[in-house]
């Protein structure tokens, strides 16, 4: 990574714009999912079935922890842009990545 | 210092067209700053190399260069403190034309800094009393926050929306336009906000603070940006709401 | 001002998704204990007007939000510009928004 580019909130910036990113494209498979209910209950539940193995469980939790840190990171970002300057946003930026992490470990043992 | 072995310095030579690294061996001196090995290769390596300084201490901004990666004065960064196993790497500033060498042409920066009405205009004259404003008034703590840039581009060349919209008028205009906004004689408030508030102005910015990480004044222009922000939507929504409904 | 109105459509379509985003993933964390089935979910979702409206208005909001965050990656990474730009976009923007009914539709039941 470009030198210049290696501060904490460059960093934040990216995890944003790169989370966001991973859940616009995981959008579509999960409405797809989603509506194979149109077809009944039986169908609904094989799709269903294929989101139990074990490496879907790992990538369930990426996901999680992606919805979490943009949400996280995003009200960092909405208050930025409304409220009074604060000099604190590296702070910020680390307790979103924490809490979101915690959030999807949250999900994840719930899973097992 | 004297003794110790010498740096390895790689230069950007080139112009407008393209251009290379040159390597030179520069010896190491006490307290020596990038300016004083940017100089002594002029002087005693190559004589056709084309840099820009002025007053070497820390006042013009005139040297800002890429040292390793990172827009710095040169005239006060020590070569202890960033050398990389006695290696330095320098370049002319990024997101901005080279003209040769580590000179580059600061004609956009300028541009930017006019389409952003960065320039003050009040009504008074010299007949009317000094205007009464107290250094502690809220809007004069802003305006004084953001006024000690230098225009050395520093903020320009780390900031990456720079490089990736051709449009966006930058930290250091913005940051201007955001202390003017803050002085209550000026009276072209309402035209520099329709500029700030226009596409590749202030909303452009993603809050990536490399800005403020690298300004030698510690100015912070995500800060300035955010204050312009909130200017520009608010504007625009008391706008809306005062429309009346057809 | 094209930007401003992005800019604006963005951050509130983000604030509306806020506390949605907190009940979806307060949801998520309480279903997946046991496994997710198609009886559990529809259960909680088939006929409820509440859900309907609940998940109607999210994928509304993240048809938005993530068009517009999906077009200044393009523009910015991809230094996409103009019609081709906002062809994408909308193409994006609106494919979500059906896509997103449609799997309302699914689980509220309404066909």
């Amino acid at each position: 990574m470009k030198a210049h580019r290696r501060q904490p909130l460059y960093l934040a910036f990216l995890l944003h714009r790169l989370s966001g990113l991973g859940l616009a494209l995981f959008l579509p498979l999960h409405f797809y999912i989603l509506g194979t209910a149109l077809a009944g209950a039986e169908a609904f539940d094989a799709a269903l079935g294929w989101t139990e193995g074990p490496l879907i469980k790992v990538a369930e939790f990426g996901l999680v922890f992606l919805l979490a840190v943009h949400f996280f990171g995003g009200l960092r970002l909405l208050a930025l842009e409304n409220l009074p300057w604060s000099n604190r946003h590296k702070n910020y930026a680390a307790v979103a990545v924490a809490v979101a992490f915690f959030v999807a470990c949250g999900f994840l043992l719930r899973a097992v | 210092m004297q003794g110790s072995s010498p740096i390895q310095v790689k230069v950007w030579r080139g112009d407008a067209d393209g251009g290379d690294f040159a390597e030179y061996e520069v010896p190491q001196q006490s307290s020596q700053t990038v300016l004083d090995v940017v100089t002594w290769i002029q002087r005693h390596a190559d004589a056709s190399l084309s840099y820009r300084f002025a007053c070497r201490v820390g006042m013009c901004g005139s040297c800002a260069m890429m040292v390793n990666g990172i827009p710095r004065w040169t005239c006060r960064t020590h070569v202890n403190k960033v050398k990389q196993d006695n290696r330095l790497i320098v370049e002319p500033l990024r997101n901005l034309p080279v003209i040769k060498d580590l000179v580059c042409d600061m004609s956009q920066f300028f541009e930017k800094w006019k389409r952003a009405e960065g320039q003050f205009g009040g009504d008074g004259s010299r007949q009317q009393p000094v205007a009464a404003i107290s250094p502690a008034e809220p809007a004069r703590r802003a305006a004084n926050a953001a006024i000690e840039c230098i225009n050395c581009a520093i903020c320009y060349a780390a900031c990456d929306v720079v490089s990736w919209n051709p449009d966006y008028l930058g930290p250091a205009a913005l940051n201007r336009a955001w202390s003017l906004q803050n002085d209550v004689r000026d009276r072209r408030h309402d035209e520099r906000l329709q500029a700030v508030s226009a596409d590749g102005g202030c909303l452009s910015c993603h809050s990536q603070q490399g800005c403020a990480s690298f300004c030698p004044n510690e100015l912070n222009p995500t800060a300035s940006i955010a204050g312009l922000k909130k200017m520009a939507t608010g504007s625009f929504m008391k706008k809306k709401y005062r429309q009346p409904h057809g | 001002m094209v930007e401003l109105r992005l800019y604006l459509a963005q951050r509130i379509s983000a604030a509306i998704m806020a506390p949605l985003v907190l009940v979806h993933l307060g949801v998520m964390i309480y279903a997946i204990q046991g496994g997710l089935s198609a009886e559990e979910i529809l259960a909680r979702t088939r006929g409820s007007l509440l859900w309907g409206g609940f998940y109607g208005l999210f994928v509304l909001a993240v048809a938005v939000h993530a068009a517009i965050g999906v077009r200044n990656i393009l523009t910015e990474w991809l230094q996409l510009r103009g019609p081709l730009l906002n062809t994408v976009c909308w193409l994006f923007g609106l494919g979500l928004w059906a896509m997103g009914w449609r799997a309302v539709a699914a689980v509220v039941g309404f066909q």
